[in-house]
């Protein structure tokens, strides 16, 4: 039984308990809002042995602070304000940062209020094993609470209360140690309040509060010289004094935060992402509703430091500036090259730089075509900086010393393996031992005289293109969580590890309670070679009455993955497992995805299974939902599953299970088809390893398909049809889907002008059904993969698919466009995708299995969990891609040093042309899923509007003429960038005519 | 701004400083009204409301007069100001009726309407300032409202709200709450611990529920000490008053509410 007590409030502390306020809704009414605060003596301090405070956990911070300080050798505390965990927060994670820190909750709470990302970094700090953090919660306790005075600003009051925390610290913990008699007073360890503001450590010290700004600080710490590094470049303003000396500002201002809003609201500025040009650096695009086509900002200073992912507020220029956006391939390594990183802001150098800038952007606006015309702008205001920490090089040419023995300090340039990013110019001790290394770099600044954003150094990834600093900077490029399980994770396992099993059947254990009995039926699993989590197997039979009963059967994961423990919270976190080449990063810890919710045949398994009636036609008679155990009979490859339907000998029940399988889905297949799916195409291919061992590609090659992947495909597709309708059902409000908005026909638009002029053909985008139908008769006789190209171009002018929860939209665009499908949800793998789990959650509810855990009901919860999960399943693909792209760069390499042995030659391949610049020519390369540049340094003549290129001869003589969707040939080459240590591929035409020296 | 705000933080506490099972400052005041045979005044935290009872009396109506027993009449009154959007509510707003119905059904059982046929009882609830858990304040200043009038009981109806969020249960929740947690009002009648309300906007997890009744049940008699307490001091008042302070000890309870 809990004590329930009446919490009484003293009526002289009604003026700073009580807060009348008046807020604006999202809407713009005006809603006055009351608020209370209840004030105590029972918030505790923290600090271990401590005699007033009554304690309940263990993880307190040391009686004595730590001595590791050499201004106080009595033992201290750090007491860090706002800004310091907004701007320094990885010196704060740094493992060599091991003070012990007291955190505010008015320090928390504002971090909470300007940081989501930094707050949950925080947050993640507050629990690391190696760092000792106590929140004290100020604002509740009644000698800290602090109101907000008359004519004071929110964030002096803050200050004002992280100061009274600080003063109320230091005399805690002289009052609970006081002197002994006889005994010589007690040493007592120091609050440090840590700041960078200075005028908070004026009146901190005019207080007689200890405080001290962070370099300070640092420098007074034992291991300081790689601490110091840590610092970000926002609490040193040295660096700009020789661009404020010189010249005026390269950027200009960005307007107030009251002028954006109110410019917004009137219409006359537009909020969007900013999206960097991969292909030009010096260009950049900002989606906006006002506008169908993007908003283009040509140049620096239109862009006016905005970096890829920044929410940023632009004025549209009038429509007579109206652009095409370049066509043009402007790539910084080469315009910047002679940028200097120490003394960049030189007149000599800047006036080279600019120059070299403008003749990029040259004025080949007359020849910018005025149908593509777009709406251009310029950047006036952040709303959101997205910055996190970047996987860098560092460039070699921008270091004044090499000497690997020098410590002294240099301002270099990091930059940024994402072609999307600027290069961030940041100072570190250690650059010469950074050279050829894989870096973390974030940014910290990025002022008005200052060509590049300024950063620090985070921590060394290893030797680039070492496998171990590639992987683990892909991870760190997307944001994949990939540390181990921790231990109150792995607790949340069933206890028997691997020796669990399914226990005998009885009905009052509860792992079979309201579970069928399905181990009697045809069971198998079919996937890819080596599949180690089997999520899915099926089974199929006839019944007496002519019709057909299937069965999808999905690991069982909800039964052990249960809500809102440590594991729940991970899985949720880390959203989905992810596939690189060589690594898999598990969303559940090994045990359940490759054991227990593995369904592994001749084993017994827990599932949740879908089971349908299906008419010989393959429509649904009936379906229905229940937890069961199986025991699969096989686990199938899909080539080996194909063998057996083919060969009409093998007669078994098994076979005649999948082969009746193959037959429905068919059915089925052929019935999505006529109902307007879309038979979409993505690049993939397959990366050979030599062995597990070493991991070495030795070939790319595409993936085959074969009927069997398309068999499990339709089922599992009909299963989540299934399961969506069933959620959607019994949870209204909810329910955990997946939709696909229909793209916006302008994003056809230019795919539809290239084929028309091109090939004649037409697109018609009016319905999924008639793109369908139109991408079937794009079709070249002579050419078969022209198919599959225009289905890969029509894939990239898509939107992307979504979870959304289903209270959260309106019920007509619950659609999945790509599948035609009216509802859609993800049910099948649970084991590695988190919102399958909340699928099977809401299925096992609506089954009356077990209740709906209560986060499951609140929509705000499950908007948050998809919200994460979508994000997270974005940076999951794109982490796949780019280690493909590694390897296959890998490989290539393995190839061209062959072909050099054997003096075979150049290592040459089919390609496409799907993009014309002025200056060459993008092309696809479809046996090696990838894509390349072909870049001309002669004179070209291109026409814009036909998409055509005519390049001359290398004798000069008369040339050839190429086009979109040609088929050339390139010479693919890996070469090393002398600076960057990035390798990268070059391509070159060698047919029709040969670019070398071109 | 509000989806940042912390609804139970690591800590332990609430936005409000209060821990889980923590009820907010409680005053009751039974000081008369003109004109009311019975009056009370009650806040929960910020949220305020007055109740006036009239009667019982003749009833005015014929169509409202029942033969055997006292019709019970609820008039719910939400000031303007009270709410943070300054919405205007007629008598005649759906939600208001709703209101006013929850709480006559909910005293119907507790009233011993028997003792005065064709008679009526009127209910007037002022809801002056609103930070959650209105309800609960109607219910508890209603009882105290009856009690003053004379108006036997057969028991004090308290109640509190409660809600859950994520697996954490909590009591008496503020505005900010209860538009964040699945949360449900239940009134108690202390002393044979019987259930005469329960109110839920909101879906709540079983298991969560029978947790949160039987909290709430625990919540409820903490409730009606402090009531009971205040009804004392009243009648103590009156007595001295009166000049005729003999019998104090169960006077006030036994006075006004029957034994069950
Ligand atoms: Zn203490």
């Amino acid at each position: 039984m809990v004590e329930i007590t009446i919490r009484k409030r003293q009526r002289e502390d009604a003026v700073i308990t009580q807060r009348k306020f008046f807020k604006k809704t999202a809407r713009g009414k005006v809603i006055k809002v009351i608020r209370e605060r209840y004030l105590r003596d029972d918030v505790v301090c923290g600090i271990e042995g401590c005699r007033e405070c009554s304690h309940t956990t263990d993880t307190l911070l040391p009686r004595n602070g730590s001595p590791d300080h050499k201004s106080f050798p009595n033992g201290h505390y750090v007491l860090p304000d706002t800004n310091v965990f907004l701007a320094q927060m990885d010196l704060m994670e740094s493992s060599l940062f091991t003070s012990p820190i007291i955190l505010l909750q008015t320090v928390l709470e504002e971090v909470r209020h300007r940081s989501l990302p930094l707050y949950n970094r925080l947050k993640a700090l507050v629990n690391m094993d190696d760092k000792r953090t106590w929140i004290f919660y100020n604002e509740f306790r009644s000698e800290t609470a602090v109101v907000r005075e008359e004519g004071e600003t929110p964030n002096d009051r803050n200050d004002r209360g992280i100061r009274k925390g600080t003063a109320w610290y230091n005399s805690h913990i002289s009052l609970t140690r006081p002197t002994i008699r006889g005994q010589p007073p007690p040493t007592l360890p120091t609050v440090v309040l840590l700041t960078d503001d200075v005028a908070n450590r004026q009146k901190a010290e005019k207080e007689g509060i200890p405080s001290l700004s962070v370099r300070k600080y640092v420098e007074g710490m034992p291991n300081n010289s790689q601490l110091l590094d840590l610092l970000s470049a926002e609490s040193d303003t040295i660096e700009p004094t020789v661009a404020a000396g010189g010249r005026g500002p390269l950027y200009p201002e960005y307007l107030s935060s009251g002028t954006l809003t109110a410019g917004i609201k009137a219409g006359e500025l537009h909020q969007g992402h900013f999206n960097a040009n991969t292909f030009n650096y010096l260009e950049g695009s900002v989606a906006v509703p006002a506008f169908t086509k993007k908003v283009l900002l040509v140049g620096r200073e239109n862009m006016n430091r905005a970096v890829d992912g920044d929410i940023v507020v632009v004025e549209v220029f009038p429509e007579k500036d109206w652009k095409a956006p370049a066509d043009e391939v402007v790539d910084q390594e080469v315009t910047l090259r002679n940028d200097d990183a120490e003394d960049s802001e030189e007149e000599a150098d800047n006036d080279e730089v600019i120059a070299e800038e403008r003749k990029a952007l040259r004025s080949e606006e007359a020849a910018r075509r005025a149908a593509e015309r777009q709406p251009t702008g310029r950047v006036v205001g952040i709303i959101k900086r997205n910055w996190r920490a970047y996987v860098c090089h560092i460039d070699s040419s921008s270091l004044t010393s090499s000497n690997t023995t020098s410590i002294s300090q240099q301002t270099v340039f990091a930059t940024p393996v994402s072609r999307l990013l600027p290069r961030i110019r940041m100072r570190t001790r250690q650059a010469p031992t950074l050279i050829g290394q894989k870096i973390l770099v974030t940014i910290d600044k990025w002022d008005v005289h200052s060509r590049y954003p300024e950063g620090h150094f985070v921590r060394a990834l290893g030797k680039a293109e070492s496998k171990e600093a590639e992987q683990e900077s892909l991870l760190l490029e997307f944001d994949v969580p990939y540390r181990p399980f921790g231990k109150a994770i792995l607790d949340c396992l069933p206890p028997e590890g691997d020796q669990w099993v399914v226990p005998p059947k009885s009905e009052l254990g509860p792992a079979w309670r309201d579970r069928e009995d399905l181990r009697h039926l045809n069971i198998c699993s079919i996937d890819p070679p080596n599949c180690q989590d089997i999520d899915d197997a099926l089974h199929a039979t006839r019944l007496p009455n002519g019709n057909i009963e299937a069965g999808v059967h999905i690991a069982d994961v909800s039964h052990f993955v249960l809500p809102d423990n440590p594991m729940d919270s991970e899985a949720a976190s880390r959203g989905t497992t992810v596939y690189l080449v060589d690594k898999r990063i598990d969303m559940l810890p090994a045990l359940l995805g490759t054991n227990l919710c593995s369904l592994r045949p001749f084993v017994e398994r827990l599932a949740f299974s879908v089971i349908w009636e299906l008419s010989p036609e393959a429509e649904i008679v009936n379906v229905r939902f229940t937890k069961s155990v199986i025991a699969s009979k096989f686990a199938f490859e899909y080539t080996e599953a194909q063998r057996r339907i083919d060969d009409a000998k093998q007669t078994d029940d098994l076979t005649e299970s999948i082969r009746l399988l193959n037959t429905m889905a068919k059915k089925l297949r052929a019935g999505r088809m006529a109902a307007g799916a879309l038979n979409l195409a993505s690049p993939e291919v397959k990366i050979h390893l030599d062995s597990s061992e070493s991991s070495d590609p030795i070939d790319v090659e595409q993936k085959a398909l074969v009927e069997t992947n398309s068999l499990v495909e339709e089922f599992m597709l009909l299963a989540n049809i299934s399961v969506a309708q069933k959620i959607q059902d019994a949870f209204p409000q909810t329910a955990v889907l997946r939709r696909h908005l229909p793209p916006p026909p302008t994003n056809f638009e230019k795919l539809q002008d290239i084929l028309k002029k091109r090939r004649g053909l037409s697109l018609d985008v009016s319905s999924s059904g008639a793109l369908a139908a139109s991408l079937d008769k794009c079709l070249d006789p002579g050419e078969p993969a022209f198919n599959t190209l225009v289905r890969i171009m029509a894939t990239r002018c898509m939107l992307s698919a979504e979870y959304f929860c289903s209270g959260s939209v309106s019920k007509d665009t619950f659609g999945h466009y790509g599948l035609a499908s009216p509802i859609y949800t993800h049910f099948t793998s649970p084991i590695r995708r988190y919102a399958d789990v909340l699928a099977h959650r809401q299925l096992a509810a609506a089954i009356a299995h077990v209740p709906l855990h209560a986060s499951l009901h609140s929509k705000a919860h499950v908007e948050r969990v998809l919200g994460g999960v979508n994000r997270r399943h974005r940076m999951a693909q794109m982490a796949g891609r780019a280690s493909v792209e590694f390897y296959v760069g890998l490989a290539l390499q393995g190839r061209v040093a062959r072909a050099a042995q054997t003096h075979a030659g150049r290592v040459t391949q089919e390609a496409f042309v799907i993009r014309t610049f002025r200056n060459g020519l993008n092309v696809f390369v479809s046996k090696l899923g990838i894509e390349g540049l072909v870049m001309f340094k002669r004179e070209t003549q291109f026409d814009a509007d036909d998409y055509t290129l005519t390049i001359p001869s290398a004798d000069g003589g008369a040339g050839a003429t190429i086009a979109v969707f040609d088929k050339v040939v390139v010479s693919i080459d890996v070469e090393k960038d002398r600076n960057t240590q990035r390798g990268k591929v070059k391509m070159a035409l060698v047919s029709p005519v040969d670019s070398v020296g071109l | 701004m509000s989806s940042r705000i912390e609804i139970l933080n690591d800590g332990g506490f609430r936005s409000d400083g209060r821990r889980q099972y923590e009820l907010r400052e409680m005053t009751f005041d039974m000081a008369e009204q003109a004109g009311a045979d019975g009056s009370a005044s009650v806040a929960h935290g910020l949220t305020q409301v007055r109740v006036s009872v009239f009667g019982p009396r003749e009833a005015k109506m014929r169509s409202q007069t029942i033969h055997d027993r006292a019709n019970i009449n609820v008039e719910v009154g939400i000031a303007p100001f009270s709410t943070g959007d300054r919405r205007k509510r007629s008598k005649g707003d759906k939600r208001i009726l709703e209101f006013a119905s929850t709480i006559k059904s909910t005293f119907e059982p507790v009233i011993q309407t028997a003792l005065y046929p064709r008679s009526q009882i009127d209910i007037f609830v002022h809801v002056l300032q609103q930070d959650g858990g209105v309800l609960q304040a109607c219910i508890n200043a209603t009882t105290l409202a009856l009690a003053n009038a004379g108006v036997p009981l057969l028991d004090f109806v308290c109640a509190v709200t409660g809600g859950v969020h994520a697996a954490a249960p909590m009591l008496d929740l503020t505005t900010l709450e209860e538009n964040d947690l699945p949360h449900v009002t239940v009134a108690v009648m202390p002393r044979t611990g019987r259930v005469t309300l329960v109110s839920m906007e909101t879906r709540l997890h079983v298991d969560r529920f029978e947790e949160i009744l039987r909290l709430a049940g625990q919540a409820g008699g903490v409730i009606h000490k402090e009531m009971r307490a205040v009804v004392r001091e009243r009648t103590k008042g009156l007595v001295d008053a009166m000049g005729a302070g003999v019998r104090t000890s169960d006077f006030a309870e036994d006075a006004m509410v029957a034994d069950s």
